[in-house]
This record gives structure tokens, sequence and C-alpha cells, in this order.
């Protein structure tokens, strides 16, 4: 239901306070996106943005963990071949 | 593109198909709310990838496919006046109501425009001042704040000539109808992870108790989506039926509370008519008394009458999860994207149309 | 809660098309009824039934291609070409694909009353020098004016007819199990530049469509040797609709790896964005050689010498399995079907 595109704040308009009204970079695309519901975000950061709005900053810990155990399980698998 | 690409690696997926290969004894049924995780699905081949045992079926979570008949009468009827700019998102376009759709109205003289953001309906509103600007506020949580914000920021300016359609829906009770529904074979659900980015998880810990099933809070790309089914599936192997939050990098358990705040600012819970559904109590939102004077049916005082009219299709059973797309008689025959008997065949998230579109004629076979 | 009340029963009615729809023109399913319904029937013969780019007619022994196609782009200038370049290059390329050395054009302009002199100008010049970079001279033309209100302000139609110097039967007909398909660049370019521009989306990063004449991609592919079985450009459908198209003219399967096709890194932001699968996107520069597997090394080879930012690539095959049907391996390695576009394509923003 709800397209959303990751991409990363490469400016923040500072006079507009309603909108916060900022400029998003989509994998070399540039877009402007309100930024008014992350007030924290800050350039450099990476949102989530729907129908211009951005709605969460993303946390790389956390997008970083899945991988982490795929790695996890990889060895896991690799130490059972191992003993076996 | 940062946060996609790695989310499509061909071997991390083959890895967690694996893993939930490994871990599944029984047979279970598992639903994702969202169309845009059914669409992500299919397009990615993704349910080829799991074991025999594990069924997805898809949710009621496509705004495109659940908005009522009436409300797209009311959409074309306002577009169609002269003095009215009608702004939507592209995909509302196709969606016929009892007559005509917008692409119609829109080839027989209406201005329609197609906008990527409600806030460039306001932005049209402001620059063509002695004309009436009406956008299509349809949506689930996700674009609830977006649409709240236009309301806002047009109240904020005294823009007269602005106003706003709303078919805005809300997924809990959603989810309740389905599970409380007599023939309900959902066992577990991918809760969709953009809705969760505003409202958090919270409201769905008393679900998961009181029907005792495991809801995992999932992202958009194939990996997020095995990842989801593998947390789901590891729950009911163990018989357990908690909230878990698959897409952590994105979601919080309290959601986005600036975005809340206004939702509750501008909009109050009410009844709302699925289509293909019918009416659930409180799963809708309208606009407050406060803001009234914005919204277009008001507006333009368009009366909605019920329109029924029966066809074969089987698209609320569909939403449901109680049926699979080809498993309608009229599936891929006398149902086709180029002659919908249903919305979940129109829109490209509802989930007979990606059916169709990517795996149709083998899932038929 | 009280018990939902669910009405199991759909409120749709059936579409019916008593009047054409503009996904009718959209190049997708739609139009495929329409030619197989409404237009054919009246005119039916052997060369229409060929369903080729280009009707090839012999005359005196020698063989021409011949083509005709009309041009309704909105916004009539757009970022990389306007609606002139795209009335050239549309029908060089139409013939093009017969393997024809395009020769001569006709112009047909229909103007609406009020269109601006200096924007027609500026469309002129461009259709001028287009016809001369591309090598054809358009030889006759008719110019009409409607009345304000019943045109889009310009409507071009141009036919063209070329010459066909080489004898191999490049067509549907021709392809053969076991083939190598070839795209020739990236995809997608031509209708993000259209549909960014037009439908008030506009992204920072212009994207620049490919349109483009490739008579010359062609002809050095044919002077290298090369037998090729098939040819067509990717126009309206995008890749996915010509793929469907000749599976079921050729009663073959064609089988291709979604790693192969190259999409621009904005093309392909800009398609995650509105939601559309760069495979239903038109181009106006591109096309796929259908070639024996043997020449599929040296037909890359000759197209590599074109310098088009992507280079171009083997994308895949035809097979004798499920005939008519053409299948993707998706990126993380499944399978799935590819489809033609149902219908005009909209932003899927929802």
């Amino acid at each position: 239901m709800c397209l959303a595109v990751p991409g990363k704040i490469i400016a923040v308009d500072p006079t507009e306070s309603l909108m916060r009204p900022g400029k998003v970079d989509f994998g070399g695309v540039v877009k402007d996106v309100n930024l008014c519901y992350v007030p924290e975000a800050k350039v450099g950061d990476y949102v989530i943005v729907h129908v211009g709005f951005a709605l969460n900053v993303i946390d790389d810990a956390e997008a970083a963990r899945v991988f982490e155990y795929l790695r996890e399980i990889g060895e896991i698998e690799k130490d059972q071949a191992e003993s076996a | 593109m940062k946060y996609i690409d790695e989310y499509r690696d061909a071997a991390a997926a083959r890895a967690l198909a694996e893993e939930i290969r490994r871990i599944t004894k029984r047979s279970w049924t598992i639903m994702e709310i969202c169309g845009g995780q059914t669409h992500a699905i299919v397009k990615f081949g993704l349910d080829q990838l799991l074991p025999p045992e594990i069924t997805l079926v898809h949710g009621p979570g496509c705004p495109v496919c659940v908005t009522p008949v009436e409300t797209l009468d009311a959409a074309c009827t306002i577009a169609a006046r002269p003095e009215v700019i009608f702004c939507s998102f592209g995909d509302m376009l196709r969606v016929p109501g009892s007559a005509v759709d917008l692409l119609r109205v829109k080839a027989q003289s209406g201005d329609v425009r197609i906008v990527y953001s409600p806030t460039d309906a306001v932005a049209i509103a402001r620059a063509n001042p002695d004309r009436q600007v009406v956008f299509f506020g349809v949506g689930f949580e996700t674009t609830a704040p977006a649409n709240a914000m236009a309301v806002y920021a047009a109240a904020q300016e005294r823009l007269d000539n602005f106003s706003i359609l709303v078919s805005q829906v809300t997924v809990p009770p959603a989810m309740i109808a389905i599970l409380s529904a007599p023939h309900n074979r959902v066992q577990g659900f991918l809760a969709a992870g953009h809705v969760c980015t505003v409202m958090g998880f919270w409201e769905y810990e008393p679900i998961a108790r009181r029907f005792r099933v495991p809801i995992v809070v999932t992202g958009f790309e194939p990996i997020d989506l095995l990842e989801g089914i593998l947390m789901c599936v590891r729950q009911l192997e163990a018989g357990r039926s908690d909230v878990e939050n698959q897409y952590a990098r994105a979601v919080s358990q309290g959601g986005n509370q600036p975005a809340q705040q206004l939702l509750r600012e501008v909009f109050e819970i009410a009844d709302r008519n699925w289509r293909g559904i019918g009416v659930i109590p409180r799963s809708g939102l309208r606009l407050r008394e406060k803001y009234r004077s914005y919204d277009a049916e008001q507006r333009f005082a368009i009366a909605t009458a019920a329109v029924a009219r029966e066809t074969e299709c089987i698209s609320g059973l569909v939403l449901q999860g109680i049926k699979k797309p080809h498993e309608c008689p009229a599936f891929g025959t006398r149902c086709t994207p180029e002659q919908p008997l249903g919305a979940t065949m129109v829109s490209s998230e509802g989930a007979c149309a990606a059916y169709f579109r990517y795996r149709g004629r083998i899932a038929s076979k | 809660m009280t018990d939902p009340e669910f009405h199991l029963n759909c409120p749709l009615p059936l579409a019916n098309h008593e009047q054409v729809l503009l996904a009718h023109g959209g190049g997708g399913r739609l139009m495929q009824q329409l030619l197989e319904q409404v237009i054919t029937p009246a005119i039916d013969n052997a060369t229409l039934q060929s369903r080729h780019d280009s009707a090839v007619i012999e005359v005196g022994g020698q063989r021409f291609a011949f083509t005709t196609d009309s041009f309704v782009v909105r916004p009539l200038v757009f970022n990389g070409g306007d609606i002139g370049k795209l009335a050239v290059c549309g029908t060089v390329n139409d013939l093009a694909m017969a393997g024809a050395r395009p020769l001569f054009l006709s112009l047909g302009l229909i103007i609406e009353e009020g269109f601006a002199m200096e924007r027609l100008q500026g469309i002129m010049r461009s259709i001028g020098s287009t016809a001369t970079a591309a090598g054809v001279i358009i030889v006759t033309g008719d110019t009409k004016v409607v009345e304000r209100g019943k045109g889009d302000g310009l409507y071009i139609n141009t036919a063209g007819i070329g010459i066909i110097e080489y004898q191999q039967q490049i067509a549907p007909a021709s392809i053969r199990a076991g083939d190598a398909i070839i795209l020739s660049g990236d995809i997608g370019r031509h209708g993000i530049a259209i549909m960014t521009q037009r439908e008030n989306l506009q992204f920072e990063t212009a994207i620049a469509s490919d349109c483009a004449p490739l008579h010359r991609e062609v002809a050095a592919l044919l002077n290298a040797g090369i037998e090729i079985h098939c040819l067509r450009d990717l126009t309206r459908g995008g890749l996915a609709s010509a793929l469907v198209e000749l599976a079921q003219t050729a009663q073959l399967g064609i089988q291709i790896d979604e790693h192969a096709i190259a999409v621009t890194p904005p093309v392909r932001a800009a398609c995650e964005i509105l939601g559309l699968d760069p495979l239903h996107v038109a181009n106006e520069g591109r096309f796929i050689a259908i070639v024996p597997q043997a020449h599929a090394a040296a037909a890359l080879e000759r197209l590599a010498t074109f310098g088009t930012d992507y280079a171009p690539a083997l994308i895949g095959q035809v097979t004798t399995a499920d005939p008519g049907l053409v299948t993707m391996t998706s990126l993380i390695g499944a399978t799935r079907i590819v489809d033609m576009l149902s219908g005009e394509q909209l932003p899927r923003i929802c």
C-alpha cells in the first residue's frame, strides 16, 4: 500500500518551520522532501520517504543486523560441516 | 541505492529461504497485510523460494483496492465540475466507480492532475485562487500524516479553495475483522512496515494476545520479507504469539510521535466501508469538526448513496485471505486487468493483478 | 468489537469498452485487442499479418520497407528531444527494424489554431537537423490547422521508405529456439523523461530521453555479416511488451535474466520512487536483436563501438519451453513471468 523509499538528506531549509523542507538524494536523483515529522534529522541522515514526507530516520546499526545474522548462521553451518 | 540493493541479494535470499525450510515442520498460513508487500513477493518470485508447507495469503492493505465505489463516484462527480482541479495519486485514476473512472473524466475534459504529494495539491491551490482544488486523500496510516499536513497547512494559510476527499483507513481493525471471520485461516501476520513507521506497533500487542497470533512488523524488500517470514514461522513452530519487529531500521515501538500528534489534531476515528469487504467499525479516519470545512464531500454537497451490484467477484474473500486469486473461477478468464470484475484486479498492487501479471498462467496451470 | 458484517460480493461493474480508452493507445494488451478486433479485420492481408514494425514490399525485384507512425507526445519539448526529433527517429527506427536503409520520409503536421509560430519554427529546425544527421530526405508533406481546442498543440505523422539490401528475412517468423537476445543499451530513459516532465514530478537530476536513430547500429550488424533473425525497437510498453509480442508471434518461449538488463542509477531511482517497473517504461533509442547464439559475441562487439553509456548485453535466449511466454530470473534468483503492460502506465504512489 505504501511505497516508501530510502534516501539521504543533503539539505535542510531552516527558514520554514511548518513543513521543514529539505532535499533528499535517492541514488543520484534529488527531490524536495518535507522533514517536519523527523525534527531530529540532519544532513547526512537516511530517511524513509513516502509521498514527499520523511517518516523516520534509518537506524544503520539495525539495518546491518540481518546480514550479521546471516554471517552467524553461515558460520554455524560451517562449524557443523567441519565437525561432521 | 543504499538500503535497497543489499536487501535484494540473491545469496542472502537463498540463505534465509534455506533457514525457513530447515525450521518448518508443519503447515502454516501467513498473511502479508500490505499490497506493496504482495507486489514485491510476486515480482521477485519470493513465494517460489518457500517450502510447500508455507502458504502466503494476501491482505487488504491496498488503499486503491479498498476505496469504496461511492467514494470513487463522488471523486468523478467532483472532478467533472468545470471550476475544479482534481488532484490524485496516479494509481487511483484507473479504478472504476459505478459508471466511469477518473481517466475517463479527464478524457472528457475534467481537469484531473496526478500529483506526487498532497502538498503539491496545496501548492496548486495557492497558484490558482480562482479555482477549487480538491485532493483525493486515500491511504492507510502511512499516508495519513501527509494528508493531515495538507489540510493543516491549508487551514493555517486560510486557503479556502482547497479541500480533501478523504478515504483514510487503518490496519488494526481490519486485522481484527479478518481474525474474527468464521472462515479465517490466517495463523500469523506480517504487519505493514511503513504503516508502523508512523504508528509503531503497540496497537498490535493486544491483537496478538487476544487471538494468539504472531505478528511480525516487516519491511518491503526481498530480504525483509524472507526474514519476516522466518521470524513468524519460528514463533509458530514454538507456539509463541508475540509482536516482533523485523523492520527495526525504520520502525520503533511507539512510532513517529510528531506525525501521530498531527493525525490526532486533524482526524478522528470513524466507521469505514471497505470495497469488497463492507463496513468495519472504527476502521477509518475523517476530518475533525474544526477542519470539516475542508471536506470536499461537504463543500460540494455530495450525498453518497450505497451502490451494490452483485458480480461473481470474490475479492472480499481474497482480501481476507480466505481464497487465493487463482482459486476464483473468473480469474484470468472473465476477469483480467483489462476487464476487471473487482478492484483487486484493477490496482497493480491488488493481489489478483499481481498474480495475473507475474505468475498468472503458472498459478492457474 | 462487534461482528464486522462482511458483504462478500464485490460491487464493481463489468468494464465494457464501448468507447475507445486512452489505454487503447498505450502499446499494451488493450492496444493489441483493438488491432485484432477492430482495426485489422477490415483491412487484413498477408503483409499486415507479418506484424512487423515496417511492411516489406517487393517492387521490380527490389525489396523496400514502408512504414508510418503518428506522434502525440506531451510535453512537445522534453529533456533530450522534442516531438520533431521523435517523429523523424521513430520512423527511421521502424525502417531500421526491418533491416532497411532509410531513404525518404513524408511529414504531416496537424497544428492547433493559436500555436506559437516560434515554437513551430523550433520544432521544424529539430526535424531538419535530425533528418540531416540520420541521412534521410523529407520529400513530401502536408499541413492542416484545426480549431483551437481540437488538438493538443501539434500532432505529427511521418511515413518512410527504406531499401533492403540484404537477403536475410528479418521478421518474427525467423526466430529460432536457441537464439540469443541482445539488448542494445540501458532501458527506461525516454518514458521517465516524459513522465517526470508531464506529470510535474520533476526531479532535480534531469533524466534525458534516449531518443536517437538506430539504423547505423543495424547497418553495422548487417555489414559485419551477422545473421539477424529479428529486430524490435523498445517503444511504448518497453522491453517487456516487445518481448511478449515476439514470443507470441513466433510461438516460442523467451527466457531473460534481470541481472543482465542495464538501468542507469537515476532511471532506477525514479522508477523506485514512482513505483514503476523499468521493463515497462518506453524507450526511443534502444532495440533488441535476436541472432543465432554463434553470432552473439560478434554482434555485441559491433554494437559496443557505438558507445552508449551502457554496453549492449546478452540478456537471454529463445526456448521451446512455454511457447508465447516470457520468463525472467529475478534479482534474487527466482523465476517470474514478464507480462505486457495493461493500459497506461501511472505512478504507483500509495
